[in-house]
């Protein structure tokens, strides 16, 4: 029963949808159907259904949803964690604040880290093992994703959790529940709508990833947001690189339509 | 609900007292100056401190404001909205934008020390007679690499070098279509402005049989990681190369004598200027061969400044690695504006070939 | 309250040592009387002083930090009234609409939104500068807001609301009194994280800013081609600090003040 009321709330959105989001999409629309010479064309979607991008779409595909996954198995965990500590507040703003410092300056810090003469290399050699080739890897790769991202997973998770009514976790142990029944019945269930929030805002902005596809992974991974960059700001053809965004924004939305709430939510 | 309130006024408070804070700073910079200029640069690409000179000797305040590539510096001249009185677009950004009608005419009467420019790098086929252009630095494209991992049978005179066995995984490369493709050009003999279908696919095959090879095509990055010695061999341009091989001693530089990139920065005045009088002031005082002496010093990159080279230390400019001599000059082509079809199929195969890298 | 294990305090520990490895590792390149984030020369300070000696990079940081404020309240406003209309629309259909719209600038890459930004704004006429580059960072911070505060509203118990109403409390009772306390944590989520999105953001920065103002992301990006000067770390080491002490010092002085408050109430 959120009152009628709350919809005029809806305005200033509704006007940032309609300037912000709206009018780019059909200026992006527009372009799209543009060639190098400005003339009406729909040969870029064409193009889009060549193996090249087809590729590159999966490419996308699969590392965003190997960065969700591994994002959600450390954010989980790290969220339930801080909801048990004293200060937890506390803890949780200082997982936010070092994704306040610039982004381009602590990739360039990994790169220092996971040089051959960097610390991890240096703290293998303690062991006794030759140096690992770390940078330009897979691994690098998801590992700085997840850095990035792991915030944003987390913090829906901890809020959904920290409201967590602790008389239905003692009622399911004492009900004979064991803790991973308990968890998997009560706890996950109960925290499903922060889980969602978080992979939203990851495996959404992870399909379009750019900077850290070079500068970590030396372009061996190359995904569509790459691929829309290079359009726009390399071969100044503005018209694929719009028809590449028109197909993200699509493939978006089936992705939401997909995941969306499925129960009705409260609005009666 | 108070501790919401409380919390955005005391966002409003702190901005407002950054308001002060900023207008303070700003009023005690431009301190009696009413004449300004905006210079539209590369970052760090000029010593700061000649700014604050500019303005003492002319009372013209700088306001220096900085891209990170040339397209996106075209794409906001050309949409407008910000007036920029001085500009440093590459060669071929200079033929585009003169193409499409960006750039203001250069008076030449305005600018006495342009004599000081060395005449070979005048008049070049991107700008006949200079009109809209003057040469700020200049550069090559070339292999930095580290002899005493490479060993000396390699001495990079030779592309070929490059497809070395010995160099699995070793090879950094810059992420710039015209640049790697070039490369596979010139490798093949062939000129890096080669319009032809076939000899654009044959250098890609070329270059995918350089995929052992490379550990990476990066940005501007390369510079620490060679400075580093992630990688023993790196294509990169002259500039760069020249801060790695001052950070790193066991670095060296080689251009290929098969025929490599010659690339301009140069000083343009976009149509967007609002001070085209306080434009020329500056293009002219950055000519002066003391002041490009020491920006030389500070930047590190090659000058077309003859008489500027007189003051430097001669150790530097007698380097034929970053001043090549004419014979090797000769061999250099200068990047043609392809126009974008052209332009787009480079970057193509650029894509295809490393999309084959894995 | 249960103590934590000990393997969970290692395994906070580590989450916590990764994610400040890059800053610390910055922070300590930011003392190197060598030019760069390599081989670590001597112990020095000169790359601080040149912060302090560079007042136009000061003028860029506070304009950075104000930009990232006040856009990070304005969008947190409009997102979680937003949020709150979202969840009060029946039509199911409409409500995907709406949350798919409110997603398309998260997927969108920075180089499309600069670009069809600038479009926009030099198509209304614009001057582009401070204003445009605020209103910028409003728009794409938005929807992160919303996000945030979904999932607090959608658990929200209804019985809640039909209490109050019950009791007599009016609508705006019903909102100021039940449901921002309720969401209050999923809206401070939202301010914090949009303001990541307006500290980290290159792309459309670039696109939207002119006439000479221009904020710290930019600056380092542009200076990638001739190399990052470490004044950049300093400055980052020294906001990295501010930052700490400020969040710890505000966060123990309301705890006390709170504790006072209870006591007193007792």
């Amino acid at each position: 029963m959120f009152n009628k009321a709350s919809k005029g709330s809806l305005f200033p959105y509704t006007i940032w949808i309609a300037l912000f989001v709206i009018a780019p999409i059909v200026l992006i629309v527009y372009y799209s159907m543009l060639d190098l010479n400005g003339n009406f064309t729909l040969n870029n979607y064409q193009t889009f259904f060549s193996s090249v991008y087809l590729k590159m779409t999966l490419t996308s595909f699969w590392y965003a949803f190997l960065i969700t996954l591994f994002t959600l198995l450390f954010a989980y965990p790290t969220a339930f964690l801080l909801t048990k500590t004293k200060h937890k507040h506390l803890w949780l703003m200082l997982i936010i604040i070092p994704s306040w410092i610039n982004l381009l300056l602590k990739t360039y810090a990994f790169i220092g880290i996971f040089g051959l003469y960097g610390p991890i290399n240096a703290f293998l050699e303690v062991f006794g093992l030759d140096a690992q080739q770390v940078l330009f890897t897979d691994f690098s790769f998801i590992f700085v994703s997840v850095y990035i991202f792991i915030p944003f997973m987390i913090i829906p998770i901890f809020n959904s959790l920290d409201k967590l009514n602790p008389t239905l976790v003692y009622a399911a142990r004492d009900l004979g529940a064991s803790s991973f029944t308990t968890f998997r019945r009560v706890i996950f269930p109960l925290t499903i709508d922060g889980v969602k929030s978080g992979i939203q805002v990851t495996f959404i902005p992870a399909l379009s990833l750019f900077m850290i596809t070079r500068l970590i992974a030396g372009n061996k991974v190359i995904t569509l947001g790459t691929a829309i960059e290079q359009q726009f700001l390399v071969s100044q053809n503005w018209g694929m690189g719009s028809t590449i965004a028109v197909f993200l924004i699509i493939i978006m939305v089936i992705i939401m339509l997909l995941t969306g709430q499925k129960k009705g939510g409260r609005a009666q | 609900m108070r501790s919401l309130i409380q919390a955005a006024i005391a966002i409003l408070v702190v901005c407002a007292l950054l308001f002060f804070a900023v207008d303070r700073l700003e009023s005690a910079g431009s301190a009696g100056s009413k004449d300004t200029i905006t210079v539209y640069n590369w970052g760090e690409y000029i010593d700061p401190d000649l700014l604050n000179q500019f303005t003492e000797e002319t009372g013209i305040k700088v306001i220096y404001e900085t891209f990170d590539s040339n397209e996106a510096m075209m794409t906001k001249v050309e949409q407008g909205g910000s007036a920029y009185d001085v500009a440093v677009p590459s060669e071929y950004m200079v033929e585009m934008m003169k193409e499409k009608d960006l750039l203001l005419p250069i008076d030449h009467s305005k600018l006495p020390n342009f004599k000081n420019i060395d005449p070979y790098f005048l008049d070049l086929a991107f700008d006949p007679g200079n009109k809209y252009s003057i040469p700020y630095f200049w550069g090559t494209v070339g292999v930095v690499f580290n002899p005493s991992i490479v060993g000396d049978h390699l001495t990079f005179k030779s592309w070929e070098d490059l497809w070395d066995p010995s160099l699995k995984g070793k090879v950094f490369l810059v992420d710039g279509a015209r640049e790697v493709m070039g490369m596979g050009l010139n490798s093949l003999g062939e000129s890096l402005n080669a319009k032809d279908d076939a000899l654009l696919r044959s250098a890609t095959e070329k270059l995918t049989s350089l995929s052992p090879n490379i550990k990476a095509i990066i940005g501007d990055e390369i510079t620490p990681l060679m400075i580093n010695n992630e990688a023993s061999v790196a294509l990169i341009w002259s500039g760069q190369a020249a801060d790695m091989l001052w950070e790193n001693e066991d670095l060296d530089f080689a251009v290929p004598e098969e025929g490599s990139n010659l690339w301009f920065d140069n000083f343009v005045i976009p149509k967007t200027a609002a001070n085209i009088d306080g434009a020329h002031a500056f293009i002219n005082f950055m000519l002066d061969a003391e002041i490009s002496a020491q920006n030389n010093d500070y930047v590190g990159y090659s000058t077309p400044n003859a008489a500027a080279m007189e003051l430097m230390d001669p150790e530097v400019i007698e380097d034929e690695r970053f001043y090549p001599n004419e014979e090797l000059r000769a061999k250099l082509e200068v990047y043609e504006n392809l126009g974008l079809e052209w332009l787009g199929k480079y970057n193509e195969q650029f894509l295809k070939f490393k999309m084959s890298i894995r | 309250m249960k103590k934590l294990s000990t393997a969970s305090k290692v395994y906070l520990l580590l989450v916590f040592v990764v994610l400040y490895a890059p800053i610390f590792y910055l922070i300590f390149y930011s003392f190197n009387s060598g030019g760069s984030m390599n081989n670590f020369e001597s112990f020095t300070f000169e790359h601080y002083k040149a912060v302090f000696e560079d007042s136009r990079l000061i003028v860029i940081l506070i304009n950075t930090v104000i930009v990232a404020l006040l856009s990070g309240l304005i969008a947190t406003i409009i997102g979680t009234l937003g949020a709150i209309g979202i969840v009060s629309i029946k039509d199911k259909k409409m409500r995907k609409t709406l949350l798919s719209l409110n997603n398309v600038l998260i997927v969108s890459p920075d180089v499309v939104i600069g670009a069809s930004f600038l479009i926009l704004f030099t198509m209304i006429g614009v001057k582009l500068g401070f204003t445009s580059v605020l209103v910028s960072h409003v728009a794409f911070s938005i929807p992160i807001v919303v996000l945030m505060v979904l999932p607090k509203l959608l658990e929200m118990n209804t019985s809640l609301i039909d209490a109050a109403r019950d009791l007599g409390a009016s609508k705006r009772d019903v909102l100021t009194r039940v449901i921002l306390p309720y969401i209050q944590p999923g809206i401070f989520a939202g301010f914090f994280l949009a303001l990541t999105y307006s500290l980290d953001d290159f792309a459309v920065t670039f696109f939207v800013t002119g006439n000479g103002f221009s904020t710290l992301s930019i600056e380092i990006y542009s200076m990638a081609r001739a190399g990052i000067s470490l004044t950049v770390n300093a400055i980052s080491g020294l906001v990295f600090f501010v930052t700490i002490l400020v969040v710890i010092g505000y966060y123990f002085v309301t705890n006390r003040a709170k504790r006072v408050n209870e006591e007193v109430q007792r």
